[in-house]
């Protein structure tokens, strides 16, 4: 009787109500032997598996979770088998918290593995709650390098490999020299630098007033110098500090580093230092690569792959570089004669960024916040 | 502290991660964190364990534990989780109920019993032709049993397939009382040019059963307010849906087909306190973001963030459960007509029921382009459907290949 009622009921609303199906989140970063993890797991499958609601009352509390954080940790890492070759890599949970999906509040757990050696083949096997609910899916996001994939586990697919080593030497530059493309466009300290610099490149200073250089090619050689020995000096400390050789506190270089930028703002108003400009930029340009190495070593240096990362990195800034420059150079040139340029860009633009700079100055010697978000 | 550039570029990096991340909606909501007070609740559990469902449950599961293969003890338990699965909307259960009859779920010829439960569950994650095929053994083997002949019709209407469909009907014939007999050659009637004589028919039956149970009047009721609407009869539609909506149980389904007539009505002011603490079930959330968005209220914004998060977590997953819903959510609520016509196209490959048709009709005409939804009209054509707003729509289509 009441079966062809609910067949037909369904006739109307095959897709469910539409809660969603039991997911886990499996993220792990692989670097080197040493994988690290977070694993979310839904509370109200742990419930079903381990039991948590001690209290029986239906609601699980922070207090009934943190009670069964070991029980967690050994049911789940029984589930999760990690393997670096033939070799075991065994992990063991070190920290929780909860987080909030959209069907509701997760464990989450972080996790560390080591493997014996540097992993080119990670295998998982994947068997959490293959018994208790065969739709169960765990949703993997494998981290290496830069690289990043994705992959779904459940009952039919409970083993996979993943090839690390794959990540080419190709990718690895690419994506290094694209972190270095981005950092010089958001570096606004070295655009800055690099810009007041620039400014009376398409002006010669003559009996103590700038005036617009007559013809293209000296402005243009001017210009390259300048890039030319910024990038050369920038290119050595960067390399000599991401290889460890030299290391400065980061406090006294970007200290250093606004000093440069006041410095060359305020020679283009008050001119001392003029016709070798490409000196200032190679004595500046040495401090800015310090600059650019914490960077490089925020975004995590590949061993094995050190010298390819360096190069890609660096290749990536001076095509950033190149970009400003090359879009600066003949919008300048054009304006060169002008008040417009000569008065408001050239002096106005030095002053306001003498201004900027001095205040970083300020802030980073002092350690304070007056501009910074 | 860090100084300004440091931090820049901290955020800078921090936002290219949190970006990767959220493209895989792997983190579309706040990071995870460690509350502060035990006492916090962090989740309330559906069934309490209190609760004799729960307590049933408890007592199956343990006597299954004991012994995995009492197969009688093991469709029960599927049984109750199914029901669940049903009532609270929620695919764990069916996920429960798959685990319970594990010892069989690979057989290819398991006992009757299990045969039209593994069916059951099959079609529920919509494999249609698995589900069928467990049917048909099930029928070849036991003539009369009416529920494999009742999943049966309910598969062949939702794949379109009505002369199947109704060698379902008449077999049930035989096997069900007056109501259900009717109901199901009303359902298919009513779907296939027969709306009138079909709302007669079940009127009649209907009236003559007026003890049935609320489930069944809710059910019968929301049917004949859709073959009203077909034939055309708003007002009588109407008084269907109140009808149903008075009687003293909360039916989803109801709702959701209420709710689409109000929206089709234009009037969506009336589709807010129908809904409003519907929030958890996707299909009704979308009717009620619809219905604010139609009202400009402010609640849509937040409403439509939900549900796209809901549609992304079932992405990543790989589910292709609810592309209808998600065709519709693309179409009305964000307005990417190209990726509601994908969604409706492969949605039709595996679910042929008006709805079905709607979207695909809908999305086409959004899109211009009526050679994407002809699958759609040969099926209002061989069919017959009559619903006047399918058919308005399909008019247009076929006006822009002229």
């Amino acid at each position: 009787m009441k079966a062809l009622l609910s067949a037909l009921l369904l006739l109307v609303a095959s897709p469910a109500l539409a809660h969603k199906p039991s997911d886990s989140y499996l993220a792990i970063r692989v670097e080197g032997p040493n994988l690290s993890g977070q694993w979310d797991i839904a509370l109200r499958d742990l419930d079903f598996a381990i039991g948590l609601d001690d209290s029986g009352d239906g609601d699980i509390t922070w207090g009934e979770v943190k009670a069964h954080h070991a029980d967690i940790a050994a049911y789940s890492l029984a589930r999760l088998k990690l393997r670096s070759g033939e070799a075991e890599c065994p992990a063991r949970a070190t920290e929780f918290l909860v987080d909030d999906h959209s069907d509701g509040a997760y464990s989450v757990m972080r996790f560390e593995a080591r493997c014996p050696d540097e992993v080119t083949t990670l295998e998982i096997v994947y068997s959490l709650f293959a018994d208790l609910d065969p739709q169960h899916r765990g949703l993997l996001r494998l981290e290496h390098g830069t690289g990043t994939r994705t992959a779904i586990f459940g009952p039919e697919r409970a083993t996979q490999s993943f090839e690390l080593a794959k990540i080419s030497a190709l990718t690895q530059f690419v994506d290094y020299a694209r972190e270095g493309v981005w950092h010089i466009w958001i570096g606004f300290d070295h655009i800055l630098f690099l810009l007041s610099l620039l400014l009376p490149a398409v002006l010669v200073l003559e009996g103590g007033r700038w005036q617009a250089v007559a013809r293209f090619p000296p402005a243009f050689w001017e210009v390259f110098k300048i890039v030319t020995s910024f990038t050369v000096a920038h290119s050595i400390t960067l390399s000599l500090a991401a290889l460890g050789v030299i290391s400065l506190p980061s406090r006294l270089v970007e200290s250093a580093i606004a000093t440069s930028v006041v410095l060359a703002a305020l020679n283009n108003v008050f001119p001392l230092v003029h016709g070798r400009r490409w000196m200032v930029a190679f004595a500046f340009g040495l401090i800015h690569g310090f600059g650019f190495a914490s960077v490089l070593r925020d975004l995590g240096l590949p061993q094995g792959a050190l010298l390819i990362a360096l190069v890609g990195f660096n290749l990536g800034v001076e095509v950033g570089q190149l970009a400003i420059v090359s879009a600066f150079l003949p919008v300048a040139y054009g304006l060169r004669a002008s008040w417009f340029y000569r008065r408001l860009v050239f002096v106005g633009g030095s002053i306001a960024i003498a201004a900027v700079a001095g205040i970083w100055l300020v802030e980073r010697a002092f350690n304070m916040k007056i501009i910074s978000p | 502290m860090r100084t300004f550039r440091t931090s820049i570029i901290g955020t800078a990096t921090d936002l290219l991660r949190a970006l990767a991340f959220a493209s895989l909606a792997l983190v579309a909501h706040a990071a995870p964190y460690v509350p502060t007070d035990d006492a916090t609740v962090l989740e309330r559990l559906p069934v309490r364990p209190g609760d004799p469902v729960a307590r049933e449950l408890r007592q199956l599961r343990a006597e299954l534990t004991a012994n995995p293969r009492k197969r009688d003890t093991a469709v029960r338990l599927a049984e109750r989780y199914f029901a669940l699965a049903s009532s609270e909307g929620d695919p764990r259960y069916v996920g429960y109920a798959q685990a319970a009859l594990k010892p069989w779920w690979d057989l290819p010829a398991p006992p009757l019993d299990v045969l039209v439960m593994r069916a059951i569950l099959k079609q529920y994650s919509h494999d249609f032709s698995g589900a069928m095929q467990d049917l048909e053994a099930a029928t070849r083997e036991d003539p009369k049993n009416a529920r494999a002949w009742s999943w049966r019709a309910a598969i062949h209407m939702v794949q379109a397939d009505y002369e199947k469909a109704r060698e379902d009907c008449v077999a049930l014939q035989k096997l069900e009382s007056e109501l259900y007999a009717v109901g199901c050659v009303a359902y298919l009637d009513g779907t296939t040019g027969k709306a009138a004589a079909a709302h007669r028919a079940l009127s009649a039956v209907f009236a003559r059963n007026a003890d049935a149970p609320p489930e069944v009047k809710v059910w019968v009721l929301t049917r004949l307010a859709e073959m009203a609407l077909r034939k055309g009869d708003v007002k009588q539609a109407e008084e269907h849906f109140r009808a149903a909506y008075s009687e003293p149980i909360n039916d989803q389904f109801l709702l959701a087909a209420y709710a689409d007539f109000l929206l089709d009505q234009g009037r969506p002011d009336e589709v807010i306190p129908l809904l409003v603490d519907w929030g958890k079930s996707d299909i009704l959330l979308l009717r009620l973001a619809l219905a604010e968005q139609a009202l400009r209220a402010q609640k849509a914004r937040e409403h439509i963030g939900a549900l796209r998060s809901r549609f992304d977590a079932a992405a990543l997953r790989g589910d292709k459960l609810h592309q209808q819903e998600e065709a519709r959510f693309n179409l009305y609520l964000l307005g990417n007509k190209e990726k509601a016509l994908a969604l409706a196209q492969e949605n039709w490959k595996l679910q042929r029921e008006p709805r079905d048709a709607r979207i695909l009709l809908e999305a086409a005409l959004a899109m211009k382009d009526p050679k994407a939804a002809q699958a759609a009209l040969d099926w209002l054509e061989r069919s017959g459907h009559e619903d006047p707003a399918l058919r308005s729509t399909a008019e247009k289509l076929k006006a822009l290949k002229r």
